[in-house]
Order: structure tokens, then C-alpha cells, then sequence
């Protein structure tokens, strides 16, 4: 099973084994990684499972829909390139040892 | 043997009516029936199917070319019979026709959108605290259920200050023509011709402020993104969606607060879980209870065979509330994780407006939580009923400044 870090903004950070298939917000949610929020239940609607990519892997991942792009033009914490939605990326092999970097605030 | 037309599989049948007054005063028991009855089960009162556990509704809502809305997400089926209003552009339609619209109402919903509307809405939240705490007894549901909605979401939109009053009504009118040719779908439908005529004056761009929501959906098509004449049929869906759910959603939230007093403390205490209190009310009591959809083709579920063209029932209220997917189900938690949840849909035609809900229930509700010490329910809560919707006629509460 990949394995995907998330890294607080206190400095701690939680790492955990999730499911292929499920998206990097399912597997933090059911984590209870407390700085996900997913409140649309990963529908690509309220941009509130904002993300830090690590800047290495960031250019690996298949380009965002112009949807996801919009939505992260509202999100709570400042955009970045390196920005993205964790309910887009979709949890596979190719994605194991992803560090995830969480914003301060997602509302 | 009751016939019904189906092929001879083995499925659960039962003779429960979603739509009489005894399963809408109190659903809980008939969803838990359902559930248990099994993964799909026919409703022989209307020879139709429902799906009552989590997994299957989910797997409905997220499988649009097999379970389609353009033949309506009604009971009745827009193949055989004629709509009763010429249907939404979103709502009641599948890709690709709905995708073009559907990214209009996206934008003009955004989270970004948001942000410009979230001060204003806090001090109106405010202002509406404060002049509860003045009044100190009332009616939950008239003065903050609808009344907070009613005074920043008509603005938002940019209405007419005139005729706000036809908004519940028509409303009311297109949920409750969502369920059967019942008592409450044939008054509704019956009373609906005035409040049609003012909804359909209010879509047209003269009547619409410059800086509102609705201008935006007319702006997308001076780009060209929708063709003119679909701009004010787009303005109807916010009018139709956009207030008496919220209305509902407030109901709800206020219903269980005043109910669960352990819940209200935890949210006194700490006003940043508002949102997350007007979030769980809505997995709790589900304003939307139910939607259809349409097969395209015959289809197997959870072992069953559906034929094309059936309709499908989905009971979004009861798997909100199905064991198999949350702990507790029963329990009004303001601090339960509630992603997933369907109260607002799943798939491609989950609620657009749904940012706008929270951020209208967040700010009431932490305006409340930070001025106010306790909430009483004082008398008995009325319900109010409709076909598709869940929610109180009145609900008497009383309220002591901090």
C-alpha cells in the first residue's frame, strides 16, 4: 500500500498507509488528518482539502481540470504553485512516499 | 404474487408509501425497514425502486449514464408525461447539455464568490443575533430560519425588493411536484400559477441589480458560454434551490441544537464549530430527503435486474443515517467527521449552491453561539409537509443573551 505524508503546519507530520484507488482526501479523512476537511465529499466543489505538493513530485501528476484550477482561486490559505486538491489526486503505486504539506486554514 | 411486470427475479417487495403523511411525520423506522429489506427494493405502491443504504445511493448519485436525470427527478417520467414546468438546465439535465450550464452556476457559486459575500452576510448574521436576543421568545423557523436566508440571499441574488413572499411558495411548489400525483403535489401545482408568473418576471435581466448573482449568469452569456434565452431558466434554479432548502437547513440545525443541549454547549464554547453544527444538521434531518432517477439501460444492483426506463428512489435521508456507514447514525455529533454525507447530492448534480448554504448557516450560527446562552424550545414544533423536503412550520423557542 502507497504510503502519503502529510505535513502540519505546526511542523508535526503523520504518515499513512492508504488504499490504492481512494483519493489522497478519502484516505486523510478516514485518517482523521484534521486539516483535510473534504466537505463535499470529494465532488470537486469547495476547495477545503487544499494541498502543498512537494515541489519534486508536484510535476509528475497528470495537469488539474480547469475546474480544480478555478477552485483554487478560492481557497481559504494562498495559492501556490505547487497547489492542489487532494480529492484529484487519486492514490496509486506511482503516488507512494507523496509529502503533503497543509495549509493553516481550509474555511 | 404481486405482478409488476418484472422479469421473475428474487428481490425484496414492500408496500410502503414514501410519500404518505405517516412515513413523512416520521421516516425513521420505514428507512430502517428499507435498509434492511435489502439493497434494492421494489415499491409496489408505485412500481417503482428505491435504494435506502449509503452504498447504493452513492453509487446512483455517481453513475449518471446508467441512472440519468433528463427524464426527470421526479416521480414522473418526462418519456411518458408531459413536465409540469419546462425543466432546469441543470437539475433535469444529463451531460453534455448539462455540463455547459452546470460550469456557468459553478463560477457564479465559486468558493472565490464567496469570499466577496462573507462580510456582508457576517454582519447581517449579527444584526440578526442581536435582534433575536431582543425579541427573546419567537418562532425559530419564521424569524431565523427564514428570516436570516431571507434577508442576504434575495440581495445576493440581486431580486426585486417587491414579491419576495412568492419565493417559499414556489419552492415549496417544485419539491413537493417531485413525489407522486398525491394530495400535496395537486395543491401545490394547483396554487403555483401566481408565484410561477412573478419567479418568471424576476429571472428576466431588467429585473435583476447589476452587481447580484443573477447578473453574473446573464454576463456568462454576453461571453457566449450559454445562449441567451437559457440565462433566465438558469436564474430560476437559484430561486427555486437556493432558499427554501437553506430555510430547511437552518430548521434543522436550530431543531437539533434546541434539542441536544449537550451539543449546543460544546458550540458555545467553541463558535468555530458552526459550520461543522449546520453540517451534521444536515446529514441529521436531510432537508432534501429524496430524488429520482431514470435507468438507461437495464441495469443489475446489489443482485437485483431493473429494466430500462425504471424509476429509482433514492432515500438520501436514510443513508445519511445507515449504520453501515456511520457510527451512531442516531446521534446529533456537531463534531463528527460528515464528508461523504449526501444531504447535498453526490455526483455531477450535487448541490451547486452549497457553499452558499454553509457559509449562510456558518456565520448565523456562530453569531449565535458567541451572543447567545442557551436555546429553549418552549412549545410543541409543528412540522411542515412536503413531498421532498423535511422541515417545521414552526418551532417556539426561547433565547437568553450571554
Amino acid at each position: 500500500m502507497p504510503n502519503i505524508t502529510f505535513l502540519n503546519p505546526d511542523g508535526s507530520r503523520q504518515t499513512f498507509y492508504i488504499a490504492e484507488g481512494v483519493s489522497v482526501m478519502q484516505g486523510a479523512v478516514a485518517n482523521g488528518v484534521g486539516g483535510i476537511v473534504g466537505e463535499c465529499g470529494g465532488n470537486a466543489m469547495c476547495a477545503t482539502c487544499h494541498v502543498y505538493v512537494d515541489g519534486s513530485q508536484v510535476a509528475s501528476f497528470p495537469p488539474m481540470s480547469a475546474n480544480e484550477d478555478a477552485l483554487l482561486d478560492g481557497t481559504a490559505s494562498d495559492r501556490k504553485p505547487n497547489s492542489r486538491l487532494s480529492c484529484q489526486i487519486l492514490v496509486t503505486e506511482a503516488v507512494g512516499g507523496l509529502v503533503v504539506e497543509l495549509p493553516e486554514r481550509q474555511i | 404474487m404481486t405482478q409488476h411486470g418484472q422479469l421473475a427475479s428474487s428481490h425484496p417487495i414492500s408496500s410502503i408509501d414514501p410519500f404518505s403523511p405517516e412515513f413523512l411525520a416520521d421516516p425513521y423506522p420505514f428507512h430502517h425497514e428499507l435498509r434492511e429489506a435489502g439493497a434494492v427494493v421494489w415499491l409496489e405502491r408505485y412500481s417503482t425502486w428505491t435504494v435506502a443504504r449509503y452504498d447504493d445511493v452513492h453509487r446512483t448519485l455517481n453513475d449518471w449514464q446508467t441512472f440519468c436525470s433528463n427524464r426527470g427527478v421526479g416521480m414522473s417520467d418526462f418519456a411518458k408525461e408531459k413536465p409540469w414546468r419546462p425543466p432546469s438546465l441543470v437539475l433535469e439535465k444529463d451531460p453534455p447539455d448539462h455540463d455547459r450550464t452546470r460550469s456557468v452556476l459553478n463560477k457564479v457559486l465559486s468558493p472565490a464568490v464567496m469570499k466577496t459575500l462573507r462580510e456582508r452576510f457576517a454582519r447581517a448574521a449579527e444584526a440578526k443575533a442581536d435582534e433575536l436576543i431582543e425579541i427573546g421568545e419567537f418562532d425559530a423557523i419564521v424569524e431565523l430560519a427564514q428570516g436570516f436566508p431571507l434577508s442576504v440571499f434575495p440581495d445576493a441574488v440581486g431580486m426585486r425588493k417587491d414579491g419576495r413572499e412568492h419565493l417559499l411558495p414556489y419552492a415549496g411548489a417544485v419539491f413537493n411536484a417531485f413525489g407522486p400525483d398525491n394530495d400535496l403535489r395537486r395543491n401545490a401545482i394547483e396554487r403555483a400559477a401566481p408565484h410561477i408568473s412573478w419567479i418568471a418576471e424576476q429571472c428576466q435581466r431588467q429585473n435583476l441589480a447589476l452587481d447580484g448573482l443573477g447578473a453574473k449568469i446573464f454576463a456568462a452569456a454576453d461571453a457566449g458560454e450559454i445562449a441567451m434565452e437559457e440565462a433566465p431558466v438558469l436564474v430560476r434554479s437559484l430561486l427555486s434551490a437556493g432558499l427554501d432548502t437553506t430555510v430547511n437547513g437552518f430548521g434543522a440545525a436550530i431543531f437539533c441544537l434546541g434539542r441536544f443541549p449537550d451539543q449546543w454547549a460544546k458550540l458555545h464554547a467553541n463558535p468555530s464549530l458552526a459550520r461543522a453544527a449546520f453540517e451534521e444538521g444536515i446529514r441529521f434531518e436531510s432537508p432534501v430527503q429524496t430524488f429520482f432517477r431514470t435507468t438507461t439501460k437495464p441495469v443489475s444492483l446489489g443482485g437485483v435486474q431493473m429494466d430500462e426506463g425504471s424509476k429509482v428512489l433514492m432515500l438520501l435521508a436514510s443513508a445519511n443515517r445507515d449504520p453501515r456507514k456511520w457510527e451512531n447514525p442516531d446521534s446529533y455529533d456537531i463534531e463528527r467527521r460528515t464528508s461523504g454525507h449526501v444531504g447535498f447530492g453526490s455526483g455531477i448534480h450535487i448541490c451547486v449552491g452549497q457553499l452558499l448554504a454553509r457559509l449562510e448557516g456558518e456565520v448565523m450560527l456562530s453569531a449565535l453561539a458567541s451572543k447567545v446562552r442557551s436555546i429553549e424550545i418552549t412549545g410543541e414544533p409543528k412540522r411542515a409537509f412536503n413531498n421532498t423536503l423535511r422541515g417545521l412550520e414552526s418551532l417556539p423557542v426561547a433565547i437568553k443573551a450571554k
